[in-house]
């Protein structure tokens, strides 16, 4: 730790050389250009994420009954957390599984 | 202190239907005596189950909104453990988490009223201009039609 900090120089020089390498992996990595995802309940406007709506929270709890994770249902933080408050409730109530079979 | 609290009990399907309309008695009975009230009563009938709770696929799902206090609802989750033919409940409170939609619903109209009257609109929207907006119904395919959330 104290050895890469010491001269700045030498820091520098590293971080410049990592900068470069970053640099050319994501130019060989751009052809794999995904959409950005945006968050369905605030495009939607939808303000209530409520664990009595079924066919809401359904298409967050896929084949193996997990919860869909953020980078894959593309909700924002706030609504990611109501989601998931309200399909654990669901699952209390036996309205969604825990797991399948 | 009065809030606002949901209740959803499912029932076993082999209560018979005097049983049902006991227990519900019994939980109207404990909220009159502790000093709350019933707002609405919601009987979703017969639903499958996602999973096996012991040995039924089946229930009776029925939602109570109550305003009451914490003590009451303490008493009727005492309660509700007790009988066999209460397969699974659940107590939440909902006053706050309402208020919270009302408010971001409301701050939203205001921004749009304010950039449409900008833009020299009608500060609401008309129908059939645009997409599908806010004012739309299109809630009918909700599972809790009857609440005014």
């Amino acid at each position: 730790m104290n050895g890469r900090r010491g001269p700045s120089s030498g820091a520098r020089g590293r971080g410049g050389a990592a900068g470069a390498a970053q640099g050319k992996d994501g130019a060989q990595r751009r052809p794999m250009f995904r959409r950005r995802k945006v968050c369905k309940f605030c495009s939607d406007k939808i303000d209530d994420i409520n664990y009595k709506d079924v066919k809401l929270l359904m298409p967050f709890v896929p084949e193996r009954a997990k919860i869909l994770p953020r980078r894959i249902s593309g909700a924002c933080a706030t609504h990611q957390r109501k989601l998931r408050t309200a399909i654990m409730r669901a699952r209390q109530l036996a309205l969604l599984p825990y797991t399948s079979e | 202190m009065n809030r606002k609290y949901e209740l959803v009990y499912v029932v076993s399907p082999d209560a018979t239907e005097e049983q049902v309309a006991d227990l519900q008695k019994q939980v109207e009975g404990i909220v009159e005596r502790l000093s709350g009230e019933v707002v609405q009563v919601d009987n979703w009938g017969r639903r499958k189950l996602a999973y096996e709770i012991g040995r039924h696929k089946e229930g009776t799902y029925v939602l109570l909104v109550l305003n009451g206090s914490g003590e009451l609802m303490k008493e009727i989750d005492r309660r509700l453990k007790v009988f066999d033919i209460v397969i699974r409940h659940l107590v939440v409170r909902v006053d706050e988490d309402q208020a919270i939609i009302e408010r971001t619903r409301e701050a939203r109209q205001a921004t749009s009223r304010r950039r449409r009257t900008a833009r020299g609109l009608p500060p609401d929207r008309q129908p059939g201009e645009g997409q599908r907006g806010d004012g739309d119904d299109d809630r009918d395919d909700r599972f809790d039609m009857g609440l005014d959330m």
